[in-house]
């Protein structure tokens, strides 16, 4: 009985394989994009752990100057017992180069592999070894370095070498920090009473690389939760489809003599297998996914954060799990109801397939009232919320919420809008667009999320790109940038300069811990780039002459916020030294705060300060002149970079950012639109009896068709003006909350009309595409089955 | 900490033996290190400091210590010179490389701590004169001739200080400091201070106690101390209440006889040689210490001088877990003589 039973539940897919390819898929999908997200996740997780383990990036204690540490400090504190080593710390191009001392690293920091082949000895040699990852050595092959060989326990975007190897090739002198080992000897003298000059700061730039870099996952993980959840929709969709159409069979089966508890388990167990399938299709499909973004993924955290993650996968059981569980838990939901009912179902219920989540007016009312409940709760979040988790709780809240209500606004217009019918045939549409409505609403509530979700990223992204280039424009207002190697090198771009270029700006800057956070200072000097150049955001009357004057500091975004100094406020910016802020300056995609003052000041007090970076104002005909006399005086090419090149690389940074975001966008789309073909065919076949009779009055099946293509069109379009007042107030919530709190600055919002359309184009496209299959099949109807519809008992 | 276990093979550069003797005769082996050249005269303080053109050096004390608790301690300090190259730059670039141990052995702990250092940078070195050797804080520092030193060095759960005074003259071994290392003619210049007394202070986790005893000073340079297939070695230095001092040594060969030499040394420093087989160390008991079998009691004889010993350590887990791990402690001994001294082993795997 039980295995009959069962036989005839599964017949019913054999005979809608449509249903049973939505069903799957959407399971498939909606684990796809949530194991994706998750996998990518765990790749980064994974690798900044391993970063922290490697030297430079693990939490420990540093010693840091206000320049570089003379080698007889070091030799001092080592003379006084302290278990110190030094490290030697620059860039060569996008690549981290870090000097170590092999003798004093402490056994906690992961040390490279010296022990084959006599690298030792190369390493210590006056020749030097650099000792990268394949990928960084890759990175690195343009420049004129010492030999490199592959070391593959070495992070991403990260070389080592000896400390002296470092020194000639950064030419540089001295230390950058001192990382102090534990546990130290008894009995110390203070490091304060040896070293008064030096600072002991904990470096946590891994804790630090995840702090930043924690927004942009949840960002992600808030994508992959929507994605499954428009994913469940169509799952939703497809099994309380399966019920109402299998109630007949129910009532069979039941009175066959099938309780109705072995009923509910043979149906619970068809979902179980379904979510295994699904489940396993959707992991693997998952893979695929992440697979492909993760090099999106691993360029924008290296854009953005500094944070290096490999662009290739490795498989990982947990999130294997997570995705199974999320995959269950997620068809068990969708399941939930169905269960219920069939679970207290009558054993004689009439087998009329009413319209199976035809919901009444009143229940209509009841879910709108809770959608503005939650949309309430999303407000109070924002106004006494604060963090991240609270931004994305106000998203998740905001547009649950406006899903929820979004069939009684759909009803409502379409009330409106009825007036404006003139004649039968149109009557007839909008009373039988009403009467789908609920059939169609979980589909549209999808696609008011993916729609709400595109316009209110894309906003974010458009915006921020528009802003970031006007700023670039602005900022980036020298024509020459030269970093030369050595100080004598310095002096000779400066000659050459202060002789070629019609100005000179001389870069200085130094790092300290503004409002105990590692910071840049930067010294500049009294010209009209920097007045024109630094848009400020908040300025006292006379800011620039207060900062040249000396008597003034301006402060980027990023600390403004984190401070929250007031104009005229006082910032330490080295011990014994604070000014008053008197301006505040965007500084786009920098995660660390900075302040600038003017330059003979920070000399004045930071004298040791490297002179190696000039910039220069030229007539951009004439770059190519400068660059060659630059590069004759011996200053490495990689260190010669023009405006246009500067630009084209920040902007590329930009772009890959929100490859990933713009590729999930697609892909939810795509899943919404999905949703909507589910649902239209299904309730093509259910909608018989209501089209019959308009067919027997005498409206050609082709006609019907036509209609049913443009009563989908006109429900996208409908949902797509809901959307856009959605999507725009998570834009703003992207713009204001999110970034805010993720990355330090707030972005203007800005309208992106074009764009609007473009999407509202795209979502007309995929409901007509979606409405077309059930329209065809409908124009290509057998009158016969229609004219059965009045032939059933009924 | 695989650096350090190469800098280290580096010192006991085993590599370079095969090559090493056909220039023995130019003093020069194939990379260039000088080698030990029987007859040579010491120049002092000169040879107290370092030999940059010898491929290895130490300065390598160990002491007998009672506590006022009554009990037995020993203490090491030792450091090592090694080079990659026979030069002697004042840069960091220098070829050469320092490395310390220092250990304090009490009866029922062994405490121990190293320290690596770049030549050239004056982390660590050795001044001959005023004579100054030292790695970081650790140092060992006194008069030109080695008469007077003071000791210091301290762990992260230990420290010592001590003042030590010779009681006797410098001895050479070997001939006259040109000392044999095997069958195949490897050699080190191997001269010693055996006769200090010294008084201090050491300090455990356990608390400060103050210490007097004896002290024991090795200086030994070479370019290649040890034979191809000479596994390790077995060292002992006794410290007579008589004033004689003994040291022998034993270096086990996988494929030759194993190789004996050593000194008696009487208490005027008037030193006789101990060629191969003139005394016998058996082991008696072993003791499994960081996972390997050492034998912490031996028979010691050493007929020529009716000595009939059974010689125990004092902490049969002295064992020095660093990255060049070997076996260093205080040793009691009874029989025909009754006193303490000093043991070593090393290449028990």
């Amino acid at each position: 009985m039980f295995w009959h039973a069962f036989l005839a539940l599964v017949s019913h897919w054999r005979r809608q394989p449509l249903q049973l390819i939505a069903l799957l898929f959407g399971l498939a999908a909606a684990t796809a994009l949530w194991t994706g997200v998750q996998a990518i996740n765990s790749e980064a997780r994974a690798s900044y752990a391993s970063a922290a383990s490697a030297l430079g990036q693990g939490t420990e204690q540093r010693l840091v100057g206000e320049g570089p540490i003379p080698l007889e400090t070091f030799i001092k504190l080592r003379r006084a017992g302290w278990l110190v080593s030094p490290v030697v710390e620059g860039r060569i191009g996008d690549v981290t180069l870090l000097g170590i001392d092999p003798f004093t690293l402490p056994p906690t920091a992961a040390s490279p592999n010296l022990t084959d082949d006599n690298r030792l000895d190369r390493f210590l040699s006056e020749e030097g070894l650099i000792l990268a990852n394949a990928d960084t050595a890759e990175a690195l092959a343009g420049f004129d370095l010492p030999p490199i060989e592959t070391a593959a326990n070495i992070p991403e975007m990260q070389a080592t070498a000896d400390l002296t190897t470092a020194w000639q090739v950064l030419g540089t002198e001295g230390f950058s920090y001192v990382i102090v080992t534990t546990p130290q000897p008894r009995g110390l003298t203070p490091l304060a009473e040896l070293a008064p000059e030096l600072s002991q700061v904990t470096q946590e730039s891994a804790g630090d690389i995840a702090n930043l870099t924690r927004s942009f996952h949840l960002n992600l993980t808030a994508f992959g939760l929507l994605s499954f959840a428009v994913g469940l929709f169509i799952v939703h969709a497809a099994i309380g489809l399966a019920f109402e159409q299998r109630r007949g069979m129910f009532r069979t089966l039941r009175a066959l003599g099938l309780p109705s508890k072995a009923l509910t388990i043979l149906l619970a167990l068809e979902t179980f297998a379904f979510a295994l399938i699904a489940g396993a299709l959707g992991i693997a499909l998952g893979y695929l996914v992440a697979t492909a973004l993760l090099p999106g993924v691993a360029g924008t955290l290296r854009g953005l954060y500094g944070a290096s993650v490999p662009g290739s996968l490795t498989l990982n059981p947990t999130w294997i799990i997570s995705g199974f569980a999320i995959t269950f838990a997620g068809a068990t939901a969708a399941a939930a109801t169905s269960l219920w009912r069939v679970a207290h179902l009558p054993i004689l219920a009439p087998a009329k397939p009413r319209a199976w989540a035809m919901a009444s007016d009143r229940a209509r009312l009841a879910q709108a009232g809770l959608g503005a409940l939650t949309m309430a709760v999303a407000g109070i979040i924002a106004i006494y919320g604060s963090g991240l988790v609270a931004g994305f709780a106000m998203l998740g809240g905001l547009l649950t919420g406006a899903a929820l209500i979004l069939p009684l606004a759909l009803d409502l217009s379409l009330r409106a809008l009825s007036p404006l019918a003139k004649g039968p045939v149109a009557q007839w549409v909008f009373a039988d667009t009403r009467q789908q409505l609920p059939g169609l609403s979980l589909a549209l509530m999808a696609l008011l999320l993916a729609l709400a979700a595109n316009i209110g990223v894309g906003t974010m992204v458009s915006s921020f790109r528009a802003t970031f280039t006007g700023w670039l424009d602005q900022r980036l207002a020298s024509e020459l940038y030269v970093t030369a190697a050595t100080e004598t090198q310095a002096a000779q771009v400066r000659a050459l300069f202060d002789r070629e270029a019609d100005a000179t700006l001389p870069g200085r800057a130094t790092q300290a811990r503004l409002a105990g956070a590692p910071a840049d200072i930067l010294g500049v000097v009294d010209h009209v780039t920097y007045r024109e150049g630094w848009p400020l955001i908040l300025e006292t009357p006379a800011a620039w002459d207060d900062l040249n004057a000396g008597t003034g500091a301006l402060i980027n975004e990023q600390l403004w916020r984190r401070t929250g100094l007031e104009m005229g406020e006082r910032l330490e910016l080295l011990p014994g030294w604070a000014l008053p802020v008197v301006g505040v300056y965007t500084d786009y995609g920098n995660p660390e705060g900075q302040a600038i003052v003017a330059q003979r000041e920070l000399l004045a007090r930071v004298p040791d300060i490297s002179t190696l970076r000039y910039s220069a104002r030229i007539d951009p005909a004439r770059i190519d002149d400068l660059r060659s006399k630059v590069e004759a005086i011996g200053v490495p090419p990689g260190n010669i970079l023009d405006q246009a090149s500067v630009k084209a690389f920040s902007l590329n940074v930009f772009e890959r950012t929100f490859i990933v975001t713009g590729a999930l966008n697609v892909l939810t789309l795509g899943v919404a639109a999905f949703a909507i073909l589910v649902s239209l065919t299904t309730l093509a076949n259910m909608r018989l009896p209501q089209i019959a009779p308009v067919w027997a009055m005498g409206l050609t099946r082709k006609r019907l068709a036509r209609l049913e293509i443009l009563r989908a069109t006109l429900f996208a379009a409908l949902t797509f003006l809901f959307a856009l007042p959605l999507g725009l107030g998570v834009a703003w919530m992207l713009l204001s909350v999110v970034n805010v709190q993720a990355f330090g600055w707030k972005l203007p919002l800005l309208a992106f009309p074009m764009e609007w359309a473009r999407l509202a184009l795209l979502a007309l496209i995929a409901a007509l595409l979606a409405a077309m299959l059930p329209a065809i099949k409908l124009a290509r109807l057998a009158p016969s089955r229609l004219l059965k519809v009045f032939a059933d008992e009924r | 900490m695989s650096v350090r276990a190469f800098l280290f093979s580096l010192l006991l550069l085993t590599a370079h033996q095969g090559s090493a003797q056909s220039f023995a005769g130019l003093g020069e082996d194939a990379d260039g290190f000088a080698l030990p050249v029987r007859g040579t005269d010491f120049e002092f303080p000169r040879d107290h400091g370092p030999h940059p053109a010898f491929r290895i050096e130490w300065w390598y004390l160990t002491a007998n210590l009672q506590g006022d608790d009554g009990r037995d301690y020993g203490v090491q300090w030792t450091l090592f010179r090694s080079a990659r190259a026979p030069r002697a730059d004042e840069t960091w670039l220098s070829p050469q490389t320092w490395m310390g141990h220092a250990a304090l052995t009490t009866p029922t702990g062994h405490y121990f701590a190293e320290r690596f250092a770049r030549g050239g940078s004056g982390q660590a070195g050795v001044e001959a004169s005023p004579f100054a050797a030292w790695i970081d804080d650790w140092e060992m520092a006194g008069s030109d001739t080695l008469s007077a030193l003071t000791l210091t060095a301290r762990g992260a759960d230990f420290a010592y200080e001590l003042d030590l005074e010779a009681q006797g003259p410098l001895v050479f071994h070997g001939d006259g400091g040109y000392s044999v290392k095997s069958e195949e003619g490897q050699a080190s210049y191997y001269y010693s201070q055996p006769f200090y007394t010294l008084t201090g202070q050491i300090e455990t986790p356990e608390g400060a106690i103050d210490v007097k005893g004896t002290a024991w000073l090795d200086r030994e340079y070479s370019s290649q101390p040890l034979g191809r297939t000479q596994s390790g070695w077995d060292w002992f230095a006794f410290s007579f209440p008589d004033g004689h001092r003994l040291m022998a040594f034993e270096l086990r060969d996988s494929e030759l006889d194993d190789y004996q030499a050593g000194s008696w040394i009487t208490p005027e420093g008037v030193v006789t040689e101990l060629g191969p087989g003139s005394f016998d160390a058996v082991p008696l008991e072993t003791t499994e210490v960081s996972g390997r079998e050492v034998p912490t009691k031996w028979a010691f004889t050493y007929p020529a001088q009716g000595i009939d010993l059974t010689v125990s350590a004092i902490n049969p887990e002295a064992f020095n877990d660093l990255v060049f791990a070997y076996w260093e402690g205080p040793i009691r001994y009874e029989g025909s003589h009754e006193g303490v001294g000093y043991l070593e082993m090393t290449g028990y795997e």
